[in-house]
């Protein structure tokens, strides 16, 4: 006995990923977060492309030159130019290849490793849950950009090594997360079932229980690539991640340093991508995070 | 009760001795010799290569040279730090307090602002405090903090001038330390004028370190309160005519504070990867900074131990929350 | 004059799929000394009704009405200090789950507390001499122990029995029990409604009781008020309406009782071929 409304409101769709996506798009906030980071991944593309000028081209006439709205800035060059003459803009916009990369490399490497570990210690339980948590539990007892700096020191200095060092550090709480959940799952009547139909320890975690702990997963994913892409920020204005001349936009910081009293621009724009980046993303998973459980709704 | 605290302890011993087994493994990761690096620039003979290396024990086996050093550090003796040839802990109780005064200003600040804007956004749910609120929140925690600290200084040292660059005091001014604690030292010193210059080293470098959680914390607080506010017994609250004043603060906002608590203690252990860039951005002299400068000097008894110490603070105040909590919660602590 | 006398009461609810009306133009009049069921299904609006008149709904509810009295007092044009004088202390209400209606965080010895030093300014060892013997006469045995309980340490039928302690703690002139055995085992249920009703004729008070259950009514109602989707289906004293109810919605809701069974199979409301009336969304 359907009721009438007095208003237009549309009826909610029937399928998953549409009912999934009408909550995802009531949250203007995640929209937005939507769009800046379909427009960066088109910038992180198309960088090449996109980019005035290579990132690493340096113009010796220009040097440290203020971005256009200044009275002395080169029309050439729209954000302005660093300590060795390269064009702002281009830095930037190619900067954003490494950041998102991060951040898909990061959480993809702590994702499978996460998950595999939390699946196998939910599961199984025993002697294997408690091993893996007590390693879990040790990472997380270090600061995490502390670890990350003695792994890097380790692996050594570069943009790879820090990635991995960072994948390291944010998987315990994917494993976590998961153990939590396939430990939630396990006892529930659906597994019960198909153990009952004979399915194995495999087919069991992979196919029937984990497809059902999807929902935190998707959100501490979202969370987690947000804090690759500051970890490794950090990790380059340290010196310890992407070395120079490489654009990414920490590495930059390091460099600008000393300048920022004499050309703040060379500090804010870098740090300004990153904080445009990262909250759009934290946008996005506040929306996933409503749209995947609506009971949860909030803000 | 008694029996919760000694499970969570024995839980904890596993954990401790995996931790100081990776502290250990680290350093003896590193690339680089450790006696070379302790040898410095004029390098050293084969022999005197062996004598150095028997007398720091590398030529034990390596599980011996575990024993040893944790039989050592259960003493107290955490090693001679290379760059400085002191002993480590007499370095980390002089850094310790700085760090500790920075966190506990930062965090304090975090509190005091992020719980009731929190409570405030929750009440006043959809208004234009709270958009602005949630949004200024979340905007904080997508900031890199070391950014964050450069644009503070870009603005209210560079430009407005009220605030200095680095350090903890003008260096006119030279007290010994009492306890460690730049502002309560000055003012057991009674020494107005370096109590104000401490405050203004300070300030900045506590904002820029308490951003990040002062974020969360509103932003739990607030979610936390939503939820209660739609409790039953809330609405008991009100039923019995008690002023809406002391159904938020009292009735709701002791059930909120419960998951709150856990989030603050979460951030204390955030907040020293935070310290290691704040204090570089703001030349502290912390153990963040320390720490850093000791791993790309190489100072690997510094790394080791510096490493085992901070973890093994990290752990005991997350043991301290988890108490905490069982404590306000009357339903753990009343079993 | 009437105890409570509301009159077309319209509670309207802003929601993200439009304007929900809870409550349709109900009129409700409670005399003293009178127990006064409403009673109906879920959604039928009966709980929102009193939520409304004590200023218990969220600030998205509309509450409009021609009149809404206590004791002739105008509770519609009475500010928020004036009417948190009445309720609590005159009007006093419990609700349908006792544990989760408890706070959680203070003892049962703090929360009756609350509402005496608010309302009379009781304090200290007044207080709590008050607060055990409201315990003791609902019941409560070892009631100065039970002063330092937490909620969860009690079973509901206990956490009940504290709420209608509070709600009786000031000699209200009227209680208004919104299902408050719905969520008890069977023989707490014939308990606590024995003490109500014990409590209603010791007090003279007025007893507002909300309930699906029609054993309910025929326990304890003087008078019962048929609601149906925010509507007032029928009014009539209690023998009244079992003997001879009047609207159609009455005789469906009675025929549905399995008590009155005929045949294998339990009829249903819409079995009964039931007619809305002009309005009422079927």
């Amino acid at each position: 006995m359907a009721t009438t409304t007095d208003s237009a409101a549309p009826a909610k769709p029937a399928s998953a990923l549409g009912e999934f996506w009408y909550y995802f798009s009531v949250n203007r906030g995640a929209v937005v977060g939507l769009t800046v980071f379909v427009v960066l991944l088109i910038f992180a593309a198309f960088a090449p492309v996109l980019a005035p000028y290579a990132p690493d081209a340096q113009f010796r006439d220009a040097l440290l030159k203020p971005p256009i709205w200044d009275a002395a800035a080169d029309p050439r060059f729209i954000l302005g130019t660093d300590p060795v003459g390269r064009d702002m803009l281009s830095r930037l916009i190619h900067g954003a290849r490494f950041s998102l990369f991060i951040g898909f490399f990061v959480v993809l490497g702590a994702l499978i490793v996460g998950v595999t570990l939390g699946v196998l210690a939910g599961y199984f339980r025993g002697w294997v849950d408690v091993v893996v948590m007590r390693v879990m539990d040790i990472i997380l007892a270090f600061p995490p950009l502390l670890l990350a700096l003695v792994l890097v020191a380790i692996l050594g200095p570069g943009l790879f090594n820090a990635m991995i060092a960072i994948a390291l550090v944010l998987q315990p709480h994917f494993a976590r997360l998961v153990r939590a959940a396939v430990m939630a799952e396990k006892n529930r009547e659906y597994v019960t079932a198909a153990k009952l139909s004979g399915a194995g320890h495999f087919r069991l975690m992979l196919v029937t229980i984990l497809p059902n702990c999807l929902g935190p997963l998707i959100v501490q994913a979202t969370l987690s690539f947000s804090n690759a892409i500051l970890e490794a920020a950090a990790l380059g204005f340290l010196g310890m991640g992407a070395q120079p001349p490489t654009p990414e936009w920490g590495t930059m910081l390091a460099t600008a340093r000393e300048f920022i009293i004499k050309a703040p621009w060379v500090v804010t724009f870098p740090g300004l991508a990153i904080l445009v980046t990262v909250l759009a993303i934290n946008l996005i998973g506040d929306g996933l995070r409503d749209a995947l459980d609506p009971k949860l709704k909030r803000s | 009760m008694l029996t919760y605290i000694l499970r969570k302890l024995a839980l904890l011993v596993p954990t401790i001795l995996g931790i100081s087994i990776c502290a250990f493994a680290f350093v003896r990761v590193l690339p680089g010799d450790p006696i070379l690096a302790m040898a410095g620039q004029h390098g050293v003979t084969p022999e005197r290569y062996e004598i150095l290396k028997e007398q720091f024990g590398y030529n034990l086996p390596i599980w011996q040279q575990y024993f040893n050093y944790l039989g050592s550090v259960l003493t107290g003796d955490f090693g001679i730090s290379l760059a400085t040839k002191r002993p480590v802990i007499n370095e980390f109780m002089t850094l310790f307090p700085a760090t500790v005064e920075l966190a506990l200003f930062a965090m304090l600040l975090a509190i005091a602002i992020g719980i009731p804007a929190g409570i405030f956004a929750a009440v006043k749910r959809g208004s234009w405090f709270d958009q602005l609120t949630m949004g200024v929140a979340l905007t904080g925690y997508s900031m890199p903090i070391f950014w964050w600290g450069l644009l503070l200084i870009i603005f209210f040292s560079g430009y407005l001038g009220w605030t200095p660059v680095s350090g903890r005091i003008a260096l006119n001014f030279f007290l010994k330390p009492i306890t460690g604690f730049m502002l309560i030292d000055t003012v057991l010193y009674g020494n107005w004028p370096a109590f104000v210059s401490a405050l203004r080293h300070l300030i900045l470098p506590a904002v820029a370190l308490g951003t990040i959680p002062l974020a969360v914390i509103a932003r739990q607080t607030r979610s936390a309160m939503l939820e209660v506010l739609g409790e039953d017994y809330v609405r008991t609250a009100r039923a019995k005519g008690l002023p809406p004043g002391r159904v938020v603060n009292v009735h709701a906002l002791r059930n909120a504070l419960i998951p709150v608590v856990t989030t603050i203690g979460l951030q204390v252990g955030l907040l020293m990867g935070g310290a290691i860039l704040t204090e570089t951005i703001f030349t502290w002299p912390g153990i963040g900074k320390w720490m850093i400068d000791s791993i790309s000097k190489r100072d690997y008894v510094v790394v080791q131990s510096g490493l085992l110490i901070i973890a093994l603070i990290v752990m005991a105040v997350n043991l301290a929350v988890d108490l905490l909590y069982a404590l306000i919660n009357p339903r753990i602590r009343v079993q | 004059m009437s105890l409570l006398e509301i009159r077309n009461l319209s509670v309207a609810f802003d929601t993200s799929m439009g304007l929900f009306k809870a409550v349709d133009g109900i009129d409700i009049a409670v005399e003293a000394r009178e127990v006064l069921a409403i009673v109906g299904e879920s959604g039928s609006g009966k709980s929102v009704a009193m939520l409304a008149t004590m200023g218990l709904l969220p600030d998205s509810a509309t509450v409009t009405a021609d009149r809404m009295s206590f004791e002739g007092r105008d509770l519609l044009a009475m500010s928020g200090s004036q009417k948190r004088r009445i309720i609590g202390k005159e009007i006093a209400m419990i609700f349908q789950e006792p544990i989760a209606s408890l706070n959680p965080c203070f003892t049962v010895g703090f929360q009756i507390g609350e509402v005496l030093h608010q309302h009379l300014g009781l304090t200290g060892r007044a207080a709590r001499q008050r607060s055990i013997e409201l315990l003791e006469l609902v019941g409560i045995r070892d009631a100065a122990d039970k002063l330092g309980a937490f909620p969860h340490q009690m079973s509901g039928g206990q956490c009940q029995r504290v709420m209608i302690a509070m709600a009786i703690s000031c000699n209200p002139k009227l209680l208004i029990a919104d299902e408050p055995t719905t969520a008890l085992d069977v023989t707490i249920q014939k308990q606590i409604l024995d003490l109500l009703v014990q409590l209603q004729a010791e007090t003279g008070m007025g007893l507002i009781m909300i309930t699906h259950d029609m054993g309910v009514v025929a326990e304890t109602a003087d008078r019962v008020i048929v609601q149906y989707q925010g509507h007032k289906m029928e009014e009539a004293d209690v023998l009244s309406l079992f003997e001879n109810p009047q609207s159609n919605y009455t005789r469906a809701l009675l025929s549905a009782l399995p008590e009155n069974a005929v045949g294998d199979r339990l009829p249903t409301v819409s079995d009964m071929l039931f007619e809305p009336a002009p309005g009422v969304r079927p």
